[in-house]
């Protein structure tokens, strides 16, 4: 059982998606876990073929409690241990990585006779004397953890349980729905769609989910700032070329394929992460460790209240349309509030974007262990000064907080300057192979 | 489609993205943005899911038009 919250003690088994025989691949979804917040879906990063389940539906669990065994498919040989995701890397919902007080995690060094892929950076590997503290950033392959595919074996009917529940509610056949969610999966929208359009809307989330979301939250941002000492940077971004290329790039689009400014904001603050990677971390155990990849948290408010930050993979490397593909899934998905465990565990910096609610611009909290923030207010016309002249072009403030124990001013500082030069030459956010110049041409010296 | 069955669909496209919100008290002059709190990317699903029911594309540009249910209604009905 992973544990997925700052205060996660339990979580109770709602659902299995595999059985024993199936054959798994590292990133399958085997499980639905409800932590009393959310329903997150779990993931495994053992492959191999599951052999045996521990913990039947409906069951709860203290975190740590091993749920099923994997044989792995090399050597047949039984592994016993949790296929989960957060070998040690427990997050909230809000995706900062804590440690369960007196769960038992499992430890880092539990036996995986496959290779798999290579480890983070050293440091939070090893075993720590005193608490056992998790290492935020898990063992994941190269490429992002999503589902791989069908296990081998049967096929099965790929279906959120919100969706299942929904197409019992609802009388229908999920055999008959067409899934448009990720790999083919039935989602609660599908099932819906099959129904005639005047239906009820959705339940909201119970009070005692949303007052526990809001624990969640109270407690990660009062832990964020006790222990970080924050500083904040402003710069202001001129989104007229930004804006214009968009316009362009989206005008023989159809809808489904259009790209919103978000995903440029996103996609700058990703591979200036990339460049500058003291920005892209954690601090764990006194120290820096970077992350290995660029795994962003976007934050997305919740209808009805919450907020949750979960990642996307290796947002530095997609193209504009890759990253604005997997926002919408991601946002969806964290709106119908079927998150997976890896997307709660991994961001690496999270950008919170706060301008279409009305705000100019963000004073944020960093997500602990992460190092820092990125924040956005309105995109807005704002006098811009020019060639000794002052004209109006839509600008954005993007804010920075740091945490002053892993970077000083002059990193922050340095990073804003590489998220600006991305959105004033918006080309290079669609090429995530282009380097961007780390020199403007107008700036004072270098520092010895 | 007429104007029953366009508003039918502009109210299922705003119920889909905020499922908090009754299809059957929307104030038909209140501003999707910030009245009933749909972002840009609430909006475009709207777009999108119109597009599909209805066959109607609406451009970019036009977005502002559509500042609210009556709006939307509106502007669907000049172009079916």
């Amino acid at each position: 059982m992973p544990s997925l919250g700052a205060d996660m003690a339990e979580g109770t088994l709602l659902e299995w998606r595999v059985k024993p025989g199936d054959t798994v691949r590292k990133g399958d979804i085997v499980a639905v876990v409800d932590t009393s917040k959310a329903e997150i879906e779990v993931e495994t990063f053992q492959a191999g073929t599951v052999a045996e389940l521990l913990v039947s539906e409906g069951t709860r669990v203290p975190v740590g409690t091993a749920l099923a065994v994997i044989e792995p498919l090399m050597t047949g040989a039984p592994v016993a241990g949790a296929p989960t995701p957060a070998a040690g890397a427990p997050t909230s919902p809000a995706g900062a990585p804590t440690p369960a007080p007196g769960a038992p995690t499992p430890t880092p060094s539990a036996p995986t006779p496959a290779p798999s892929a290579p480890t983070p950076a050293a440091g939070p590997q090893t075993a720590a004397a005193g608490p056992p503290t998790p290492p935020p950033s898990l063992p994941v392959p190269p490429t992002p953890p999503h589902p791989l595919g069908e296990p081998a074996g049967d096929r099965r009917v790929r279906i959120s349980p919100i969706a299942r529940r929904a197409a019992q509610a609802l009388g229908v056949d999920i055999s008959t729905v067409r899934g448009t969610g990720p790999a083919g999966a039935i989602t609660r929208t599908d099932v819906e769609r099959v129904r005639e359009p005047s239906r009820p809307a959705a339940p909201a989330p119970t009070p005692e989910k949303q007052a526990a979301m809001r624990q969640a939250i109270g407690a990660l941002m009062a832990r964020s700032k006790r222990e970080i000492p924050h500083y904040y940077l402003q710069i202001d971004v001129d989104m007229s070329g930004a804006l214009h290329w968009l316009s362009e790039h989206n005008l023989e689009r159809a809808p489904q394929a259009r790209v919103l400014p978000a995903a440029m904001l996103l996609a700058a603050v990703a591979r200036a992460a990339r460049d500058l990677p003291q920005m892209n971390g954690f601090w764990i155990d006194g120290s820096f460790q970077a992350a290995e990849a660029v795994h962003l948290g976007v934050a997305v408010s919740l209808r009805g209240g919450g907020l949750v930050a979960p990642a996307l993979h290796d947002a530095d490397r997609k193209s504009l349309d890759e990253l604005m593909g997997d926002l919408r899934e991601l946002v969806r998905r964290a709106r119908a509030g079927v998150l997976r465990s890896s997307e709660m565990s991994d961001p690496t910096i999270t950008v919170t974007n706060l301008g279409e609610q009305g705000a100019d611009l963000v004073h944020g909290v960093i997500y602990p262990p992460q190092v820092a923030l990125v924040g956005f207010g309105a995109v807005r016309q704002r006098p811009w000064a020019q060639g000794g002249m002052v004209g109006a072009r839509p600008t954005v403030i993007a804010t920075l907080a740091v945490d002053h124990r892993a970077a000083d001013g002059h990193a922050g500082s340095r990073f804003l300057a590489a998220i600006r030069r991305r959105l004033e030459q918006p080309r290079m956010l669609d090429d995530s192979s282009v380097p961007t110049p780390t020199h403007e041409p107008q700036q004072g010296k270098e520092p010895a | 489609m007429n104007e029953h069955e366009l508003r039918a669909a502009v109210i299922d496209a705003i119920v889909e993205v905020a499922p908090d919100v009754d299809p059957h008290t929307i104030d038909p002059g209140a501003s999707l943005a910030e009245e009933l709190d749909i972002d840009s990317m609430d909006f475009l699903s709207i777009v999108v899911a119109l597009h599909e029911r209805t066959g109607i594309e609406i451009p970019e540009r036009d977005y502002p038009q559509l500042a609210t249910l009556d709006d939307t209604v509106a502007y669907l009905l000049e172009r079916d």
